[in-house]
Parts: C-alpha cells; structure tokens; sequence
C-alpha cells in the first residue's frame, strides 16, 4: 500500500471516528451547526469535481442545490414519500439537469460559464416563486421535523459516502480525464479524450452531489421557499471551495466549517461583519494564497522536505 | 399604439440604465480581460454615497458630480490595490477575486449604512409630457439623456484623447504599448476608474425608481451582463445598443405578455443570455475570436 | 567619444532559459549597426533586453544613463524606439491613430510631424483613415517605422524589418532608413536575417551564436570574412 493512500486511509478512519462521536459531547444545538456543515461538505464535493478537477467554473451551483431541494420538498409535502427515500432522487433529478446544462454548457469558456451560471443563481428564485403550483410559490412548503442528532449523523454518513464516491472516482480514468483536461484542454483532446464527455459527466456528478446536498438542507430545514437558496449561497460555496483549496475533496471540510461558522462568529463583531468577513478573506485568499488552505498545507509539505 | 410608445420610452430608460452598467462592464473586460462580478455592488456603494452627500444638503447636481469623482478615484484604487497583484493569474482565480469583492463591497454597504429601504430623490420632476394621447414621464426621458450623455462624453474621451488612445492601444495591445511609452498599468487604472464612474451614474439614475437598498443593482447586473453578452463583450457600441434594446424588449414582453411582468424580468434576462452564449457568443456587434492551437 | 547605446556582459532569460550569455557591444552616435546570426542565436533577445521586454541582467546604457531597472515605457521615454518583429501595428487603430501613438512620449504640440514623417512614406498618407490592419504587409512595416519615427528617438532599433517583403519594398524601406541617417543622424541597431543588406546598410556589425558575439567589427571586414561568407552569404 503506497504511503499516500495509507495515510489517506489513517487520516479518514480517524476523522470518520470523531465524527461518530463527537454528538456525545456537544449540545443538541451544536449538533445541527455541525450539521449543516456536513450538507456544505456535500455540496463543495460536487462544486470542486467540478470547478478544481474539470476546471469549469460554476457560480450557480445553489440552483442545483434547489432543484435537489424542491424535488424532495415536492415529492415530501405532495406526494407523502418518506424523506430519506427522496435524497436520491433528488440527487438524480439535480444530476440530470446537471446533464442537460452540462452539454449546452460546453460551448462556454472560463468567463462566458460563470457568466451564464451567475445569472441561472440569481433568476431561479424567480423561476421557483412562478410554478407555483408545485413549488408553494412565497409560502413555500411545510416538511417533517427531526431531532438534531438524527440529522447529525444523517449528513454526515452521507458526506462519507460522498467523499469515498468521489475519491473512487477520482482515482479512475475519469478522474485522470478531468484533471487533463483542466490542466490543458488541447493536450487532452490530442490524447483522445473527448472533452464533451467529461466536461458534461463533470457537470452531472457535480449537481448530483448538489441535489443530495440540497435534499439534505430542506430536510434539515423542514422548510423550503424560493429564499432557501438566494445567489449568496452560490457564492459562498465559492468561497468555501477557494479558502478549502481547489482540487483537494478534505480541503472542502475546512471550507464546509468556514461557511457554516463563520456568519456566527463574525456577528458578534457586527451583524454585517461576517460578509465583510468572508469577502475580504475571499479576496485575501485569492491575492496571497490561491490554493487555499490545500495549498497551504502542500506548501508546508514541500518545505519540509530536504 | 399610445400605450406601445409608452413603454418603448420607459423602456429606453431602463435600457439606459442597464447601458451605463454594461458599458462599464465592457471597458473593464477590454481593458483588463476581466468581467467584474462587483461592478454593480461598487455602483451601489457610490450611489449610498451620494445618498449621504444629499442628505449634508449638497444639492442634486453637484453631488451627482462629487460622487462621480469619488467612484472614478475608488476604481483606480481598487484596480492597481487588488486588480494589478491578479494580471495574468488564471480566469477562476480572477473570478473568484471579483466575488470576493461583490461580498465585500456589498457587506461594507450594509454595515456602514445598514439594510433599510431609503427613498432617493429625483433630479427631474415626476410629471407627465402629453404628446397626442400618450403620456411621457419627465424622469424616463432624463434618465436616458444622462445616460446617452455619459455615455457620449466616454466616446468622444475615447476616440479624440490621446489618454482615450492610450487606453484603446493597452486594451488590445499592451506589449505593443509599452514600446511607444504608454504606461499599461496606468491606462487599465483609468479603465476601472471611468467604469465606476459609470456605474455611479447608473446606480444614482435607477436608485428614484426602485429606492436605495444594499441589494438594488443585483437585478441591474444580470440585465447589464445580458445586454453586455447581447452587444457582444468587447464592443462599446454594442453594450450601449444592446442595453436599450434589452430595456424596450424586457418592458414590450411585459406590457404584452403577462408571464413576463415582474420578476419574471429576471427570467426574460437569463433567457437572453442563454440564447445569446449558445447561438452567437460573440454577440451582435462583437468579432468572432479565433483560437490559436 | 561616448557611445550612445553600449551593452556589457547583457545576460537574458525566458523563464529557466537562458537566451543570452554575456553579450557586449556598443552603438555610436549616428552609427548603423546590424546584429547578424542564425536562428536563435539571441538576435531579437538583444533587442529585447534593451528596450526591457525580457529579465535582464548586466550593464545597458544610453548616453551614460543606466537602462538596466526600467520598465518598457520608461525605456521609450530615454529615446529609444523599438520596432519588434512582426510589426506590431495597431491593427484596429487608424494609420492616423497609430502615428499618434508613435508620437506619445513626446510633450507639447505636434506641429507638423505628421507631415514630416508622412514625408517618407507616401503611401501611407493616402491610407491615413484606414485600420492599420487592412494596409499590405510592407504598408504595415512603414507605419511600424514612421510611428517609431514620430518620437524622433535617439535610437531606431528594429528586428527584420524585410521579413516576408517584397525586394522593392525592402530597398524602397532600406533607402528610407539610409536618407534618415545620413539626414538626420538617426542611429539605428538592425537585427536582419538578410546579410547582404545588413553589410550594406551598417558600418559595424556583431554576428550572434547562441547566446554570445562570436565576431564583431567594421561592417567591411567581416562581408570580407571567409566564415561569414560562407555561413550568411551563401558564398
């Protein structure tokens, strides 16, 4: 076993075991904020398989989110299928319109993509307060409570699968492809690999990942309305996804806990302070260091050795 | 037919409004390559802060023009401060520098002024012109006057300055321009300070209609991004032409097709940017790149 | 007496590569200089290290002044017009536009100057309203050098201005540059593949091999030279 992937390995049965136990010794509270961290984890999995390996930049992914989120809110409060059951599902109907924007999406570069995929953030309130019919419109829909620990470890096993699926596939030829094809789009095609297929696989394992993400928000939130998920959420993933490091799937834990935490703890400098916060991080990050925290960490790394 | 050149009037001004800001979008992507996602939080911050300077009692013009100075100086800071560090850098990482800034600058609004609605007075009175049976708002007329004026003022600096020269020659060939002496740097500064500007105008000049909040120019960026796609991003004319004719679309939509009155808007923008991106992404007015293998 | 441009022990690199190993020469007042060499041989480079388009190490002065810390356009400034390969026109900016780019280290008013320099190049004249893009390749190498021309630099240099030329052209290009330096005294340092019209033009040339002058002197000598005769004029 290669030394890398043995630590790998040690380093996730360690996290997975302070995962396991950590509900013990935290309030009901905590919980859910550790939580949601799990939800954000999920969701910045997908956006680095495709914005860090396949290097399209996508600043709407909290549509994705929605769409994962209105099939379970839907499938929930209208048709009375039991929650766990819709996380798939909405994994698969927000991995299927990630198919369906990934392939139109082709013809898009770099800033034409996060162009088009900004204004797909911000028009899809829009969009969700028009079908009424299906979506509550304003009102939004009404779901089942949990308790916080149940939801706890419900994201949290999900976040593991998450991260073992996407380390799977990562180490595949796909995952190779990708990281061609980021890397240099000419070189790869040259070498065979046909950009559409990837870049489009890319966008629907990514919105996959943003659809179980968004099932996991409604059922934690047991409510969903067109603000659940506003342009910003889209742009604080991005923020996670920078700060956490592009390319690294554990770097996304770190941005998972920045989004989550650090709106609370900036409050008590101000009610605003956080956004100033994150932003001036945001731009700090990308001036000074824009691997983000992976970076840093290999930074480390590399300096250590002789 | 009254009713139609209404709306075509008061689309014209609204399309002015997404002009300035496209425009402004144009100059800074031509210049420095880069599409600044915050353009429309700075022009809000400007416009909170001539906001201020009304309520110390300047009065409307001379705060207009104040605000305009502040924006341009803000710009050139904020271009060789955070820009300059970026240049040549990869797109995301550029990308994700303006977000950064969108956050920030957005953030910085709430803080100092905080998220209540304000009203924002008008320089022009709210009466009507009548010409036949239609009637015209004084305010939709003199939105699109300042507008086009602002937007001629750019194009004559453009095409009879020599520091309008400079900046068209390090827009599209900087190495060149180096050469004949022309400071880069400097040109792209000016680039960003002349797009604040124009994005103050087109903050203070939407700000009567839709009140001041944190929030105002969020829509107003997505329309200006479609009519800067529309125009075709690296043409002027076409940011200007493609914003007034996205206003008169958008309102021509609404007036007659009920699904897309207000916020579906939104909808009708996204919509024009979709089509635009996959059927001609070099816009109307804009040329066919060609990529170097 | 002084030289204008002197060169000594010049090292450049692109990236980890380095492109030129030591390179010294010098330019006098009013002298032509040509800058011979194979492909590779570090001809352009040179070029570019004085006018500060690549890192470079080593000491470059005009007239004394040291050169080696500028940017570009400061470089430009001290007089010295660099009119690199390829042209570099403007290519969406006007023949007029281009002449004024030319003229932009210049201060106060331009009487005349476009007269004057359009004096040498008639052709342009009649295109001055066009894209400088739409003009022929030898059109575009004029306005290259009339632009460099209108900020009546100390120092011409130019990189292959025959390049992809039609004979007439270049002769018509090499009586142009000849009549400004005997006129006006303009000094010029030519890098041009064509050797015999680099013998003819200079009175000193330097002959480049990867990276360093491997023979310098009077432009007479070394046409007459065994080894140049026979690697660049063919005989």
């Amino acid at each position: 076993m290669s030394r890398r992937l043995a630590l790998n390995t040690a380093g996730f049965v360690v996290a997975a075991l302070v995962v396991a136990v950590l509900p013990r010794f935290i309030s009901s509270y905590h919980a859910l904020e550790w939580a949601n961290v799990g939800i954000y984890f999920v969701a910045l999995l997908g956006l680095n398989v495709l914005t860090g390996y396949s290097g399209q930049v996508s600043l709407g992914h909290g549509a994705f989110m929605a769409i994962g989120g209105y099939t379970s809110a839907i499938l929930i409060a209208h048709h009375g299928v039991h929650d766990v059951w819709t996380i798939p599902l909405a994994g698969l109907v927000a991995g299927g319109a990630g198919l369906g924007f990934g392939l139109p999406a082709l013809r898009l570069t770099g800033l034409y993509l996060a162009l088009a995929t900004f204004a797909v953030a911000v028009a899809f309130p829009a969009l969700a307060r028009k079908f009424e019919r299906f979506t509550g419109g304003n009102a939004g829909l009404v779901l089942t409570l949990h308790t916080n620990d149940w939801l706890y470890y419900l994201s949290w096993s999900i976040a593991g699968a998450g991260l073992l699926l996407g380390w799977l596939v990562l180490a595949t030829p796909i995952g190779r492809s990708f990281r061609a094809l980021r890397d240099s789009e000419v070189a790869a095609i040259s070498s065979g690999i046909s950009p559409a297929l990837y870049k489009t696989l890319a966008f629907g394992i990514s919105s996959f990942y943003a659809g179980i993400a968004g099932s996991l928000v409604a059922i934690s939130t047991a409510y969903v309305n067109p603000q659940t998920f506003p342009i910003t959420l889209s742009l604080f993933l991005v923020v996670g996804l920078a700060v956490g490091g592009l390319g690294s799937l554990p770097g996304s834990v770190v941005g998972a806990i920045l989004i989550q935490f650090l709106p609370t703890y900036a409050a008590h400098v101000s009610k605003q302070a956080p956004q100033v916060i994150e932003g001036a991080i945001l731009v700090g990050v990308m001036l000074l260091l824009p691997g983000g925290a992976a970076g840093l960490f290999r930074l480390v790394q590399s300096s250590r050795q002789p | 037919m009254a009713q139609f050149w209404q709306q075509v009037v008061s689309g014209l001004a609204s399309g002015g409004i997404y002009a300035s800001l496209a425009l402004a979008l144009v100059i800074v992507y031509r210049s420095s390559g880069v599409i600044n996602f915050a353009q429309g939080e700075m022009a809000t911050f400007a416009t909170f802060l001539a906001w201020t300077f009304l309520h110390h009692g300047i009065s409307f013009w001379p705060a207009f023009a104040l605000t305009l100075a502040v924006a341009f100086a803000g710009g050139v800071a904020l271009e060789r401060v955070v820009i300059r560090p970026v240049e040549g850098r990869p797109v995301l990482t550029v990308v994700i520098l303006t977000i950064g800034l969108l956050i920030l600058i957005n953030g910085a609004t709430q803080w100092i002024w905080g998220g209540a609605v304000r009203k924002f007075p008008s320089p022009f009175s709210t009466r009507p012109i009548h010409v036949g049976s239609a009637a015209f708002s004084i305010q939709d007329i003199g939105i699109v006057g300042v507008c086009l004026v602002a937007v001629a003022l750019l194009t004559l600096f453009f095409r009879f300055t020599k520091l309008g020269l400079g900046l068209r020659a390090a827009a599209v060939n900087p190495e060149e321009s180096r050469l004949v002496g022309v400071r880069v740097g400097w040109m792209l500064a000016l680039g960003w300070g002349l797009s604040a500007a124009l994005g103050a105008v087109s903050g203070m000049m939407v700000a009567p209609v839709v009140f001041l909040d944190p929030n105002m120019m969020q829509g107003i960026l997505l329309y200006a991004f479609a009519a800067a796609v529309l125009g075709g991003l690296e043409s002027p004319v076409g940011a200007v032409v493609g914003g007034l004719a996205l206003g008169v679309l958008l309102n021509l939509l609404g007036t007659y097709f009920s699904t897309f009155g207000g916020e579906m808007r939104l909808v009708g923008g996204l919509a024009v940017i979709l089509a635009v991106l996959l059927i001609r992404p070099t816009g109307l007015f804009g040329r066919t790149a060609v990529r170097r293998v | 007496m002084a030289p204008l441009l002197e060169l000594e022990d010049v090292e450049a690199r692109y990236g980890a590569i380095k492109a030129l190993h030591g390179v010294s020469l010098a330019v006098g007042e009013g002298e032509v200089v040509a800058l011979l060499g194979a492909n590779g041989a570090g001809k352009t480079t040179t070029l570019r290290a004085v006018s500060g388009t690549v890192r470079r190490s080593g000491r470059i002065s005009l007239v004394g002044h040291s050169l080696e810390r500028r940017s570009p356009e400061a470089v430009a400034r001290a007089g010295i017009a660099h009119v690199p390969e390829g042209r570099g026109t403007f290519a969406e900016l006007s023949v007029r536009e281009n002449l004024r780019l030319g003229a932009w280290t210049r201060r106060g008013r331009l009487h005349g100057e476009e007269e004057r320099v359009l004096a040498y190049f008639p052709a342009l004249a009649e295109r001055i309203r066009q894209p400088a893009g739409t003009l022929s390749g030898g059109e575009q190498q004029m306005l290259a050098l009339a632009r460099a021309l209108m900020a009546r630099p100390r120092l011409l240099m130019l990189d292959e201005p025959s390049l992809g030329l039609a004979p007439l052209v270049v002769a018509s290009i090499f009586a142009i540059l000849r009549h400004l330096n005997e006129e006006e005294g303009l000094a010029v340092l030519l890098v041009e593949q064509n050797a015999t019209l680099a013998f003819e033009a200079a009175a000193t040339a330097y002959v480049l091999e990867v990276g360093h002058v491997a023979l310098a002197g009077p432009a007479d000598d070394l046409r007459a030279d065994e080894s140049v005769r026979r690697s660049y004029l063919g005989y």
